[in-house]
C-alpha cells in the first residue's frame, strides 16, 4: 500500500509526518491570510481553544475518543488489506445495539450490568454490519469498498425508518428515541475519581476514553502478539503465502471485517451513552470516514492512531474556537484543515521523500567526511 | 583494477565503443548496488555481464536504460556523452532492452504490441501498415518466424521473446540489452535465440547479455565483464577465459560446479499419483493423466519448460489446489476430488514444501525473518500458547535455523526483504527441512540464488535424500535436474513425456523430451 521509502525508519515515521502536517497548516495559514486575518493569531487561538480554555482539553479528548475507535476499525481491516469504508454505517448500527440495550434493560438492571452489555451490543451490531461485506468479499468476490459504501446507505435508511417509526419518543416530532435511564449513561470524567480529573473542566469526556485506550492496547496485543494477528497480517501482506501456509484466507478476511465493525460500533458508546443519552439521527457525523485518515496518518499502529486521533480532536475543538473568535472564519475551517491534512499525509504522503532523502544523504556524507 | 585502463589504452579511439561507462555509482539507502563501475562495450560485439544475484547487474542495466539514474559517474553512447534520465531517452539514443519479465499486452496481437508507443496519428491504419511491413521484414531477415496477427497469449515464451526483440530493434536500437533471456527457454529455443543474436551482431547491433549461466557466456559472447558485490571485478576476452575462472571471479573463491553424490538406495513408496488431472478456471486442461511413484530415499526430478504443468502438480501435492481427476496416495492418506487435504493437514503429515516462488508463496517479505521462520508451522504448540504467540520460542527457532543453514546476516529481526535471494531461500529451506519431512516438494530451489548458496542448497537436498526423505524436485534449470535427480520425469503441456533413469538422461535426450518428443523417439 505504501510506496517503498529509502529513508531511515525514524525519518519515515516521525520526520515525514511532521513535514506533511506543517505543509498542510501552511496552506491553511495562507487561506486565513487571504481572508484578511493573521494566521499566527489564528493558530494561537486554535491552540488555546483546543488545550487551555476551561474544559477545552476535555472536549479535545472526547473527539479523540471517537477518532480512536474509527481509526482502529479502519486499521484492523487494513492489516488484512481490506479497505473498510463502512465505519460510518457500522458505528451507526452499533448505536442501534447500544440503544436497544439501554432502552430495554436500563430500567431493570444495575449500571454495572447495563453498560458492559451495551458495549457488547454495540460491538456485536457493528461486527454484524462489517461481517456481511466481509463474507461477500471473501466468498463471493464482491469488492469490499463497494459493499461497505452500500452498507453505509442501508444503515442510514434503516436508522431513519426506526427513528421516525418504531423507536421514536412518544409524542415527539424529532426523529430520536426517548432519553436513556441514568444507569445506562457513561460517567463523565470530571464527575468521577473524586475530582482528580477536574482539571479537564466540564466537558463531554467520559469513561469511553478509557475504553478507547484499552482498545489501543488490545489492538496492539492482538495484531502483534496473537496467532490470529499473525494470520491477519499474513493474509494482508501476502495472501498467496497465507494460502501456502494453510491459513484459511476467507475466514481471516471475515474475522478481520467483523473486528473492524465491532471497533467502529464502539463509537456509539462515546456518542450515545456518553453524550447524547439517546439514539439520534446521524450521530456518527462523519467520524467513520475520518477514521480512514486517522488510520492512514497513524500508519495502522496504535501509537500513531492515538497521535493522529489527538491531532484531529484538537483541530475539531480548536476549529470551533476559530468560529467564535473571528468574523471571517467559520467552523468549516476545521473541515478545511482536516482535508488539507488528509491531502498531505495521505495522497501526498511521500511528496517530501526525495528532498528529505537527498538532504539526509548529504548531511550523512558530510558526517563521514568530518569523521575521516 | 587493471583492466579498464588496459582496455582503454589498448584500443583505437572512443568511437569504436558503443557504450562507455565511467565511475557509475548507485546506492539504495545503505546498500551500495553499484560502486564506481567502468565498462567499455565494443560496437558490434556480444558482451556478457556475469555476476551472482545481487551483484548489481540489473541495477547497472536499469541505469543504462534510464529506469534508474546513477548517483554519480557518466555514460557515453557511441562516443557522445549521454544523459539518460528515462527509458525514452535511452530509446532515443538507440538503446533497447528485453526485460526478464516481458512487457507485452497478452490479449493484443503481435502487430499491436510492436506498434505500441509508435502509433503515429490519431487513426491507427497508417501506423499499422508501416509497422506490419517493418515487422515482416525484420522477422524474415533474422529468421524469427513471427505471425503478426497471433495473439501474444497464444504464443510460446520463446516467440514472445522474439516479439520483444523486434520491438526493441524496430525502433532502431543499435544496442540491445537482454536480461537473463534464457531463463524461460528450452535448450532448443535458447540455441535459436543465440542464432538470432549472432545475426544481429553481424548486422552491427551491439548486444549486452546479462546472465548467471557461465556456459552461455562461453557459447556466445565475445567479451565478458564480471561483477561482484556491486563492483566490476574483471573484464576478459571470452576466448581467453574458462568457466572455472569466471566462477572464481564471481564468487571470490573456488566453487564446486558439479554435485557429488552416492547412488540412491530407494526404499518404500511414499507417494503414488494415479491418473491425476486438473483444469484452470477457464476450463483449460493443466494436467492430464499424470501417474508416477516417489520412493523414500530418492530424488525424482521433473524437467520441463516453465508453464508445462509442474507448478500445478506441486500445488496439488502441497494442498494448495484441488484434484479434479485421478487420485493421490500419500503416506497412508488418499486424496482425490472428494477428499482434499489443506496445506496445513499435509504439513502435519510430514509433507514439506519449498515453493517455486519464494516471494509469492514462501515468504512474507514485509515480515521479520523470525516471523517467516514459522510460516505454515505457526499452529505448532511449540510456538503458540493458547491464542498467544510464544515470542521467545519463535526467536529461538529462528536463531537455530540461521545458525544451521548459514543465513547471513543472522539477524532474526531483519525484514525478509532485506536478505539477498540466496539467504531468503535458505530461510525457506531451513524452515521446511528442519522437521525431517517424509516427503519434500521442492520447486526451483536455486532460482535467483548465487553460486555459493547453490552449492550449499544442493548438499542439503542430497543429505536429506540419504536420510530417507522422498524428494520431488521441480526445476527449469536442466543442469540442476540432471545433476541432482536419481530419476528424471519430463513434462510437456501437462503430460508426462517419459521417466528416465539418471544414468540414461543426457542433456540432448531430456531436451528433446522437453519439447514434447517422446522418450521412445528420442532414445
Amino acid at each position: 500500500m505504501t510506496p517503498a521509502s529509502d529513508l531511515p525508519r525514524w525519518a519515515d515515521v516521525v520526520l515525514l509526518p511532521i513535514l506533511n502536517l506543517v505543509a498542510a497548516l501552511a496552506v491553511c495559514g495562507l487561506i486565513i491570510f487571504f481572508l484578511g486575518e493573521n494566521p499566527f493569531t489564528a493558530l494561537w487561538v486554535m491552540i488555546k481553544g483546543a488545550f487551555f480554555y476551561s474544559g477545552s482539553l476535555g472536549y479535545t479528548l472526547y473527539y479523540t475518543t471517537n477518532f480512536i475507535f474509527t481509526g482502529l476499525a479502519v486499521a484492523i481491516a487494513f492489516h488484512a488489506m481490506m479497505f473498510n469504508i463502512g465505519g460510518e454505517g457500522q458505528a451507526y448500527i452499533g448505536g442501534l445495539g447500544a440503544g436497544l440495550i439501554a432502552l430495554w434493560l436500563a430500567p431493570a438492571l444495575p449500571m454495572v450490568l447495563v453498560i458492559p452489555m451495551a458495549i457488547l451490543a454495540a460491538a456485536l451490531f457493528g461486527a454484524a454490519w462489517g461481517l456481511i461485506p466481509g463474507i461477500l468479499q471473501a466468498y463471493r468476490g464482491s469488492h469490499i469498498v463497494i459493499t461497505t459504501i452500500m452498507f453505509n446507505f442501508i444503515a442510514g435508511s434503516i436508522m431513519v425508518w426506526l427513528l421516525v417509526g418504531p423507536l421514536i419518543e412518544q409524542g415527539q416530532q424529532s426523529p430520536q428515541t426517548p432519553k436513556f435511564e441514568a444507569n445506562a449513561l457513561m460517567p463523565k470524567m470530571h464527575e468521577i475519581g473524586g475530582g482528580v480529573f477536574s482539571f479537564l473542566g466540564s466537558s463531554p469526556l467520559n469513561l469511553s476514553f478509557v475504553l478507547a485506550l484499552l482498545c489501543l492496547v488490545g489492538f496492539w496485543f492482538l495484531i502483534w502478539r496473537t496467532k490470529l494477528g499473525y494470520e491477519i497480517r499474513t493474509v494482508g501482506q501476502n495472501p498467496e503465502a497465507a494460502r501456502y501456509a494453510g491459513i484459511n484466507v476467507p475466514k481471516i478476511i471475515v474475522i478481520a471485517m467483523a473486528l473492524s465493525g465491532a471497533l467502529a460500533g464502539l463509537l456509539a458508546i462515546n456518542e450515545l451513552l456518553g453524550v447524547q443519552h439517546r439514539v439520534v439521527l446521524n450521530f456518527t457525523s462523519g467520524y467513520g470516514f475520518t477514521g480512514i485518515a486517522v488510520a492512514l496518518m497513524g500508519r495502522n499502529h496504535p501509537v500513531g492512531i492515538f497521535l493522529a486521533s489527538f491531532l484531529f480532536g484538537a483541530i475539531y475543538q480548536g476549529g470551533a474556537e476559530l468560529d467564535f473568535e473571528f468574523q471571517t472564519i467559520t467552523r468549516d475551517m476545521a473541515l478545511l484543515m482536516q482535508g488539507m491534512i488528509i491531502l498531505f499525509s495521505g495522497a501526498l504522503a511521500y511528496m517530501f521523500n526525495p528532498w528529505v532523502s537527498k538532504l539526509l544523504k548529504r548531511w550523512m556524507n558530510r558526517g563521514e567526511v568530518t569523521r575521516v | 583494477m587493471m583492466t579498464d585502463k588496459d582496455m582503454k589504452d589498448g584500443r583505437d579511439g572512443a568511437h569504436s565503443f558503443a557504450l562507455k561507462l565511467n565511475g557509475i555509482s548507485k546506492s539504495f539507502g545503505a546498500v551500495r548496488a553499484n560502486r564506481d563501475i567502468s565498462l567499455d562495450v565494443r560496437a558490434g560485439s556480444i558482451h556478457g555481464i556475469v555476476g551472482e544475484n545481487g551483484a548489481g547487474k540489473s541495477t547497472l542495466m536499469n541505469i543504462i536504460f534510464g529506469l534508474q539514474t546513477a548517483d554519480s559517474g557518466d555514460m557515453q553512447v557511441f562516443g557522445q556523452l549521454a544523459s539518460i534520465r528515462s527509458s525514452a531517452d535511452a530509446i532515443g539514443l538507440g538503446v533497447g532492452m528485453v526485460h526478464q519479465h516481458f512487457m507485452l499486452v497478452p490479449n493484443m496481437s503481435v502487430l499491436d504490441n510492436v506498434m505500441l508507443g509508435t502509433e503515429g496519428g490519431y487513426l491507427l491504419a497508417e501506423g499499422r501498415e508501416q509497422t506490419l511491413e517493418k515487422l515482416k521484414q525484420l522477422s524474415s531477415e533474422y529468421g524469427m518466424g513471427v505471425d503478426p496477427f497471433a495473439l501474444i497469449e497464444d504464443l510460446p515464451v520463446g516467440i514472445r521473446q522474439r516479439v520483444e526483440i523486434i520491438k526493441a530493434i524496430k525502433g532502431g536500437a543499435r544496442i540491445l540489452i537482454l536480461d537473463e533471456p534464457t531463463g524461460v527457454l528450452t535448450p532448443g529455443e535458447a540455441k535459436q535465440l543465440f542464432d538470432i543474436l549472432r545475426s544481429l551482431r553481424d548486422d552491427g547491433v551491439t548486444v549486452l547479455l546479462i546472465t548467471h549461466k557461465l556456459e552461455e557466456i562461453m557459447a556466445i559472447t565475445d567479451h565478458v565483464s564480471i561483477m561482484r558485490d556491486g563492483e566490476m571485478v574483471a573484464h576478459r576476452e571470452t576466448a581467453a577465459t574458462n568457466p572455472q575462472e569466471l566462477a572464481r571471479l564471481m564468487v571470490g573463491r573456488d566453487v564446486l560446479l558439479s554435485v557429488e553424490k552416492e547412488p540412491a538406495s530407494p526404499r518404500e513408496v511414499k507417494l503414488r499419483v494415479s491418473g491425476l488431472g486438473c483444469s484452470s478456471r477457464a476450463g483449460n486442461r493443466l494436467l492430464k493423466d499424470v501417474s508416477f511413484e516417489l520412493r523414500a530415499g530418492e530424488i525424482l526430478g521433473i524437467a520441463g519448460v516453465a508453464g508445462n504443468g509442474q507448478t500445478e502438480l506441486l500445488e496439488i501435492l502441497s494442498g494448495m489446489r484441488t484434484v479434479d481427476d485421478g487420485s493421490i496416495k500419500l503416506l497412508d492418506q488418499t486424496i482425490d476430488a472428494d477428499n482434499a487435504l489443506s496445506p496445513y493437514n499435509l504439513r502435519e503429515l510430514g509433507v514439506a514444501h519449498i515453493p517455486e516462488d519464494r516471494h509469492e508463496h514462501g515468504l512474507v517479505l514485509s515480515f521479520e525473518a523470525q516471523e517467516n521462520a514459522i510460516l505454515g508451522y505457526h499452529n505448532d504448540p511449540g510456538y503458540v500458547r493458547g491464542m498467544v504467540m510464544d515470542k521467545d520460542a519463535v526467536l529461538e527457532r529462528c536463531e537455530t535455523l540461521m545458525k544451521d543453514h548459514d543465513v547471513r546476516p543472522p539477524n532474526p529481526s531483519l525484514h525478509a526483504s532485506n536478505f539477498s535471494g540466496g539467504n531468503q531461500q535458505k530461510i525457506v529451506i531451513g524452515r521446511e527441512v528442519d522437521r525431517n519431512p517424509e516427503i519434500l516438494l521442492v520447486g526451483q530451489p536455486t532460482r535467483g540464488v548465487d553460486v555459493g548458496a547453490i552449492e550449499f542448497i544442493h548438499k542439503q537436498l542430497i543429505r536429506l535424500r540419504d536420510e530417507g526423505c522422498a524428494i520431488l524436485l521441480v526445476s527449469v534449470e536442466l543442469e540442476e535436474i540432471l545433476s541432482l535427480s536419481d530419476r528424471v520425469m519430463v513434462m510437456n503441456e501437462g503430460e508426462i513425456v517419459g521417466i528416465v533413469d539418471q544414468t540414461e538422461a543426457s542433456q540432448e535426450r531430456v531436451g528433446m523430451m522437453m519439447a514434447g518428443i517422446g522418450s521412445d523417439a528420442a532414445a
